[in-house]
């Protein structure tokens, strides 16, 4: 399979892989959120008024106390939740509906509980029209892209809850679409293979050029692995703010959690975030 | 290619270690304890032969006379079976209990899907339903005589009336089960309601709705027994009627052991036809 070259997060215009960006006004806005509102049939209102920039190539993390409408961004962005007020624009187009640009891996992994992993995988293109045997062909790539080669065969109730996840990730990557959307995406695995997945994640993401957005509620996890994390405050759902990490990435895992730029945005953080908790 | 280089993503997790603990439930070579409990013949033989036994021992003890020994019984079928008496009996009640069934199965599942995949008709054919599957239908199984006659048309309403509902029924709820993040996944994938329906909602019925063809196969053996006794003396029940008014009580067991025995076949079958289409213990 022909792959682009591998450039860092597969920013536009960016040669130097140290080089972060600190002003969004460098780079490409490739999705929009225009003042959405969200109020559901039972009266709660989800989210209020949110305008959000999401950045090519980068990671956004969605932070937020619980219940103020993280996931609910994440399905309005995915067009599966449509919107009482504002509107999503791919590429200064507005969506209606899911869309063959973005795919979504979700919290609970949604995988067919009768069909194998390599069904599963390839489940995400069946409606792409691609005969069977590609499907497979892709599927396979993705599969041992994620890590899982050789349970191809195994059911979801075989596999643990890491394995399921890179399941429901391997499917999201099958449709090769531009943007990549996790909803709390390691939030069922244990505290080591958190870390693993992360690492995976940002190995995974040099290869595969995408734009990623994904809900956490661990402000470290954000502050690891995002370019921007957008915070959220609650009842209704509103942005905060908006912080660039811009963490060296280079270097040892450790050595980079332990840096004071680090340690002082997840402090600065969970100050802002334990206002809207209260 | 770059795609080689590709971070094994998780490549020593801890999945590997499972996959071996998977691999060693290998089969024993020689036939042991083990496979025979795993045998499904083995348990079926061993509780049908407790069962005679215990026919057999109770009968012994003389508790009534209405109560035949079960040699005594197996005795009786097969000479039934000799004199074609069985046949007689099943030729008048099996082409009505195919009919019935045939409606019932087919008829349950496309009422309760179509139910379950169309809001609309929820309101409309629900309550009939519910109804029909709740109030003791057989008492107004008699009543079908005043509409049908002393027929094969009364049979067959009465067995649909007491299969149907259940198979629909289940068959609805199956279908209201399925996975809400199932169906929101698979519009994230875009995939076409018709698609939809073949490839999720009606796998994850699947269970539901072969438990109600189970019970809907039942009603159906107790609607053409019914039937028979209430309202049209003819075929095996006729044989039940006759031989208990005659004080034959082991011919009248052995003809009730023969619709159960068919009843059990009939459910295998419908077993056998769920294996084939979706595989022997096709995972959960
Ligand atoms: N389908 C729904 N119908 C009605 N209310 C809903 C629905 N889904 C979510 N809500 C409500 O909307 C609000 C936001 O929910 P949402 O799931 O987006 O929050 P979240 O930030 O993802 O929370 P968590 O961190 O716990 O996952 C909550 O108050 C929730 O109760
Ligand atoms: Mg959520």
């Amino acid at each position: 399979m022909g792959r682009r070259p591998v450039v860092w997060r597969g920013v536009k215009g960016m040669k130097d892989a140290t080089m972060t960006p600190s002003t969004l006004h460098d780079l490409d806005v490739i999705l929009k959120t225009e003042d959405i509102g969200v109020e559901y049939e039972n009266g709660t209102v989800a989210l209020d008024g949110v305008s959000l920039d999401i950045p090519e190539g980068q990671l956004t993390a969605l932070l937020g106390p619980s219940g103020c409408g993280k996931t609910t961004l994440l399905k309005v962005i995915a067009g599966l939740v449509t919107p009482n007020r504002g509107t999503v624009t791919v590429r200064d187009t507005a969506i209606d509906g899911p869309g063959r640009d973005r795919a979504l891996v979700f919290q609970d992994f949604a995988l067919l509980p009768w069909a194998t992993v390599l069904d599963n995988v390839a489940f995400g293109l069946r409606a792409s029209g691609v005969p069977r045997k590609v499907r497979h062909e892709t599927a396979r790539h993705y599969i041992s892209e994620v890590g899982l080669s050789g349970f191809e065969d195994k059911y979801p109730h075989e596999l643990s809850g890491g394995m399921r996840q890179r399941t429901g990730l391997a499917r999201a990557l099958c449709v090769q679409s531009d943007i990549l959307m996790m909803d709390e995406p390691f939030s069922a695995v244990d505290e080591q293979m958190r870390r693993k997945l992360q690492e995976d994640l940002l190995e995974l993401l040099k290869v595969e050029r995408k734009t990623v957005i994904f809900v956490t509620h661990s402000i470290e996890e954000a502050v690891y692995l995002a370019d921007q994390v957008v915070i959220l405050s609650g009842r209704p759902g509103k942005i905060a703010s908006i912080v660039r990490p811009d963490i060296d990435r280079k270097g040892d895992v450790d050595v980079i959690r332990r840096q004071p730029h680090y340690v002082e945005l997840v402090d600065e953080i969970w100050g802002s975030l334990r206002r809207y908790v209260e | 290619m770059a795609a080689n280089a590709v971070a094994t993503f998780g490549a020593n997790a801890p999945g590997e270690a499972m996959a071996d603990t998977l691999k060693t439930h290998s089969t024993p070579t020689i036939l042991n304890w083990q496979t025979l409990a795993n045998s499904t013949l083995a348990w079926r033989t061993l509780s049908f032969l407790l069962v005679f036994a215990i026919w057999e021992l109770g009968s012994l003890t003389g508790f009534s006379i209405a109560f035949p020994r079960a040699s005594e019984v197996s005795l009786a079928i097969w000479h039934m079976l000799m004199s074609g008496e069985l046949a007689i009996a099943y030729a008048d009640s099996l082409p009505p209990l195919l009919t019935g069934l045939t409606i019932t199965v087919f008829g349950g599942v496309i009422i309760g899907v179509s139910i379950g995949l169309a809001r609309g008709a929820e309101w409309f054919l629900m309550p009939l339903l519910v109804i029909l599957q709740t109030a003791p239908v057989s008492a107004i199984i008699p009543m079908l005589t005043y509409v049908y006659g002393i027929s094969d048309t009364s049979k067959v309403v009465a067995i649909v009336i007491l299969g149907l509902p259940l198979v629909a029924l289940n068959s609805y709820k199956g279908i209201q089960a399925t996975n809400k993040s199932l169906l929101e996944m698979s519009r994230s994938f875009l995939l076409s309601r018709a698609d939809t329906i073949r490839l999720v909602i009606l796998p994850s019925a699947r269970k539901m709705i072969f438990a109600g063809l189970r019970l809907g196969v039942s009603g159906a053996f107790i609607g053409i027994v019914l039937a028979e006794l209430l309202i049209t003396p003819t075929g095996i029940g006729d044989l039940i009627t006759y031989n208990r008014s005659i004080a034959r009580y082991d011919k009248m067991f052995a003809a009730i052991v023969s619709i159960l025995a068919l009843a059990a076949i009939t459910l295998s079958l419908l077993q056998w036809v769920e294996d084939r289409l979706f595989g022997v213990g096709s995972k959960e």
